[in-house]
């Protein structure tokens, strides 16, 4: 019997990155810069997944793809520029390139939650991985009850996508409420912190999905508020941030109690983790 | 024509007040409407008023020499606008600007004091009032100073 030689296929190693062109780099505030990214093959993700991305020579850190899960071809990703690798991605420009690992988590519950209302919360650089979500339930609006959006920043220079703020706010059936801490006279929207403007939206917290991102302060603060308002800390969900290295939950440095953020999370939800979070240690 | 009871009624300050306290601190209120950019109150003048804000936008401001004007709190619609009336000297701590067209009802803060000060059972209802918005204001704006949204990243 004639013997045919296989080709030997091996699946993709999740530790090697792959050389990834950058196509677009968008000025988003002084500090905040967004990377659109053109994979080899489109890499399909869902909402709330994260990426290892690599700066060459300096390193690599986490972030999550902010981009349209429903236009796989091209990967975005909104960083904020505070560390020598986030400097260091904030210097590329159309033609650079990063290693790129990932898709990488478990991102938003956004299909188990159709018919449901939906409030998003998010705090500075938090908007970022809560716009795949935006994206995701304007495509299916009709599936979804309410919809609501906060989103609180330092000051009005420090607002990221401020285009598409623009075209939400216009957006019918669509709530939106943006928040700054300080801002100058011209500035006529809220001023204040961002949870008290709960109040503000109109949705059924008996029948309602909440997600949270934003820095651990805001999402204790705002996930104590939701449920003050009558949202199961089931239907709350937060996304938390860890020292993630490998990202497929083997090294351990984000480890949180029983979980690894990285494979666990980043997404969970606030039942399972709300005990975890009074632990300063973790 | 409603009068400035009904306006006091409807407000969410009023929820669960009865009607003869209601109609007594009535008796301390006025109607008012601002214009963009008209001040309800400035910053180190005397704090003789509070205000139920019933539709629009008022900004409390204060000024940074060399840096500007800044708004650190915003306040709408079913919302309180004036603490210091509560307290000696009586004195405003910052300004206070209508951003948008603001009907608001205006209370005479001494004849309020005053009607607290003779009916304890007033003067709790009013706290009761006052408190939960201060403190929830307190709490925010004790977030806001500890800048949160600087983050750390890699």
């Amino acid at each position: 019997m004639p013997q045919t030689l296989k080709a030997c296929t091996s699946p993709p190693d999740p530790m090697a990155p792959r050389m990834t062109p950058v196509t677009r780099f968008i000025r988003e505030s002084e500090d905040v810069f967004t990377l659109d990214l053109a994979p080899e093959r489109a890499t399909p993700f869902a909402p709330g997944q994260f990426n290892m991305l690599y700066a060459f020579g300096v390193g690599e850190i986490p972030i999550s793809i902010s981009g349209d899960s429903q236009a796989p071809e091209r990967l975005t990703h909104t960083i904020r520029a505070v560390g020598p690798v986030s400097a260091a991605l904030g210097r590329l420009k159309a033609g650079g390139r990063v290693g790129l690992r990932g898709p990488f988590g478990v991102g938003w519950p956004v299909d188990a939650y159709k018919g449901f209302d939906v409030v998003l919360i998010a705090g500075g650089i938090g908007l970022a991985p809560l716009r795949p979500v935006i994206y995701w339930l304007l495509r299916h609006r009709a599936a979804y009850g309410r919809i609501g959006v906060l989103y609180g920043a330092r000051a009005p220079d420090d607002l990221i996508f401020r285009s598409e703020l623009e075209a939400w706010r216009r957006t019918p059936d669509f709530q939106l409420r943006v928040a700054v801490e300080r801002a100058g006279p011209d500035w006529t929207g809220d001023v204040g912190y961002v949870t008290p403007l709960l109040s503000k939206l109109r949705f059924d917290p008996r029948d309602a999905v909440a997600m949270i991102c934003g820095p651990e302060v805001m999402i204790r603060a705002t996930a104590l508020a939701l449920e003050d308002a009558g949202v199961a800390d089931s239907r709350i969900f937060v996304s938390m941030e860890r020292n993630m290295k490998c990202a497929i939950g083997h090294c351990g440095h984000c480890q949180f109690g029983p979980l690894f953020v990285c494979k666990d999370g980043p997404v969970h939800s606030y039942d399972r983790v709300r005990n975890l979070l009074a632990y300063r240690e973790l | 024509m409603k009068d400035i009871a009904d306006l006091v009624r409807h407000h969410p300050f009023a929820e669960g007040l009865d009607e003869d306290t209601l109609a007594l601190v009535a008796g301390c209120a006025k109607n008012v409407v601002l214009q963009p950019g008209d001040y309800f109150f400035r910053e180190g003048a005397a704090a003789d008023s509070f205000y139920l804000v019933r539709h629009g936008a008022v900004a409390l401001e204060t000024f940074v020499p060399g840096r500007g004007t800044f708004t650190f709190l915003t306040v709408k619609s079913g919302e309180i606008l004036g603490a210091d009336w509560l307290i000696p000297p009586y004195r405003s701590s910052f300004d206070a600007r209508a951003i948008e067209l603001t009907r608001a009802i205006a209370f005479d803060g001494k004849c309020l004091r005053g009607k607290c000060e003779a009916d304890p059972r007033v003067g709790y209802e009013m706290m009761k009032r006052f408190i939960p918005p201060l403190v929830k204001r307190l709490q925010s704006a004790r977030m806001q100073a500890l800048g949160m949204y600087d983050a750390a990243d890699a």
